[in-house]
């Protein structure tokens, strides 16, 4: 089943970046695919980490709201920059993780990297070493309204 | 129709440079390590997606916008992997992050561990 | 049309003032940090001069850029951290942080 999905996914990327659709060119594309599908499960990497997309429709909206999160995120970096002495405030703290598998672990932690003004240090079980750039921006990590949604999108998997 | 787009495009292009002179202003101000993490992801989230989005305002809906589409998907997905990567290598190695404030770009230097 | 060229020209003037970081220092990691910004603003810089040119056919180049920087700074990374490219990461948990 994950075998199928990555070929036709693997497929759908080839069609959309080649863009020229003749009988020899498709088919060196299925050839392809049909290859990287064969070694990746020679590898060993097709469990159920490396598939994402049954996390559902919940996920595109997960992705709009921390769209909006990176932009209000980069207006304070950005007024940060122009005035470090009026905003500037380095802090490290930890938070907990509460998404019990790694994979919703991984995407609470890269969206805290994603959005400017907070990065991840260190990752280790369920405590995450967050360096934010201003009060703001740690306030935010530290109310765990992110931490909810992301938990949120890892329930229904 | 081509006007509203011609302005959209200037709009979103001029956005993405001015946060990308941010990114470099910030990579060159900032105190210490750490925060000039903070600066460089700038550049690697919204201005990746508004210059996208202008240039894709340019294409319309074809391939190349697609294209467009692929490197946003590709530099978010990669960009945060790459930053924790660093922050935890730096970490690891023992670069203490400044937690005082700013006290100027003239200050001595973070603790150095190039040898580390 | 002028905005890309004003673009471009904002992107490189970027690209300078992470150039003078990479060259500042102090520490190494800063160095990896502005390599990587860079090559971000690398692949934004093919995108807009593909379409200043009238070619978009660049974006391919950009794509392929913005892969290869990512696995080039975790190459260095790991090149950097270990002394060496061979074996895993799975032992490097166990250090005292």
């Amino acid at each position: 089943m994950r075998t199928l999905s990555l070929f036709f996914i693997l497929l759908a990327v080839w069609l959309l970046l080649s863009g020229i659709y003749t009988p020899l060119i498709i088919g060196f594309g299925v050839l392809s695919c049909l290859i990287v599908v064969l070694i990746a499960r020679r590898m060993d990497v097709l469990d159920k980490e490396s598939f994402v997309f049954n996390l559902g429709p919940k996920l595109l909206t997960y992705w709009v709201w921390l769209f909006i999160e990176i932009v209000k995120a980069n207006y304070d970096v950005a007024k940060c920059v122009f005035f470090p002495r009026k905003y500037l405030r380095p802090s490290l703290f930890s938070v907990k993780a509460t998404q019990k598998d790694d994979l919703g672990k991984v995407i609470y932690a890269n969206s805290i990297t994603l959005t400017p003004g907070t990065v991840t240090v260190d990752l280790h079980e369920d405590t995450i070493l967050v360096h934010g750039l201003t009060t703001g921006a740690a306030e935010g990590v530290k109310s765990g309204d992110m931490d909810r949604r992301v938990s949120d999108i890892m329930g229904k998997a | 129709m081509d006007l509203i787009l011609d302005i959209g495009t200037w709009i979103s292009l001029l956005i993405g440079s001015f946060f990308l002179l941010v990114t470099g202003f910030g990579l060159l101000r900032f105190p210490d390590l750490y925060t000039r993490i903070h600066a460089g992801g700038m550049a690697d989230t919204l201005a990746t997606a508004i210059i996208c989005f202008g240039l894709a305002l340019q294409s319309g809906f074809t391939l190349i916008s697609v294209k467009l589409l692929f490197v946003v998907i590709f530099v978010f997905l990669t960009s945060p992997t790459a930053t924790y990567a660093l922050a935890q290598a730096a970490f690891v190695a023992g670069l203490k992050p400044r937690l005082d404030g700013f006290e100027g770009p003239s200050e001595k230097p973070a603790t150095n561990n190039d040898d580390d | 049309m002028t905005i890309f060229s004003i673009t471009a020209f904002a992107i490189l003037v970027s690209v300078a003032m992470a150039l003078a970081r990479a060259i500042l220092g102090p520490t190494a990691y800063d160095r990896i940090l502005s390599a990587n910004a860079i090559g971000t603003k690398t692949v934004l810089l093919i995108a807009v001069v593909g379409f200043m040119n009238g070619r978009p056919d660049f974006l391919d180049l950009a794509l392929v850029y913005s892969l290869m920087n990512f696995i080039g700074t975790i190459a260095v990374l790991k090149y950097f951290k270990f002394g060496t490219l061979r074996g895993g990461l799975s032992d490097t948990r166990d250090k005292d942080l």
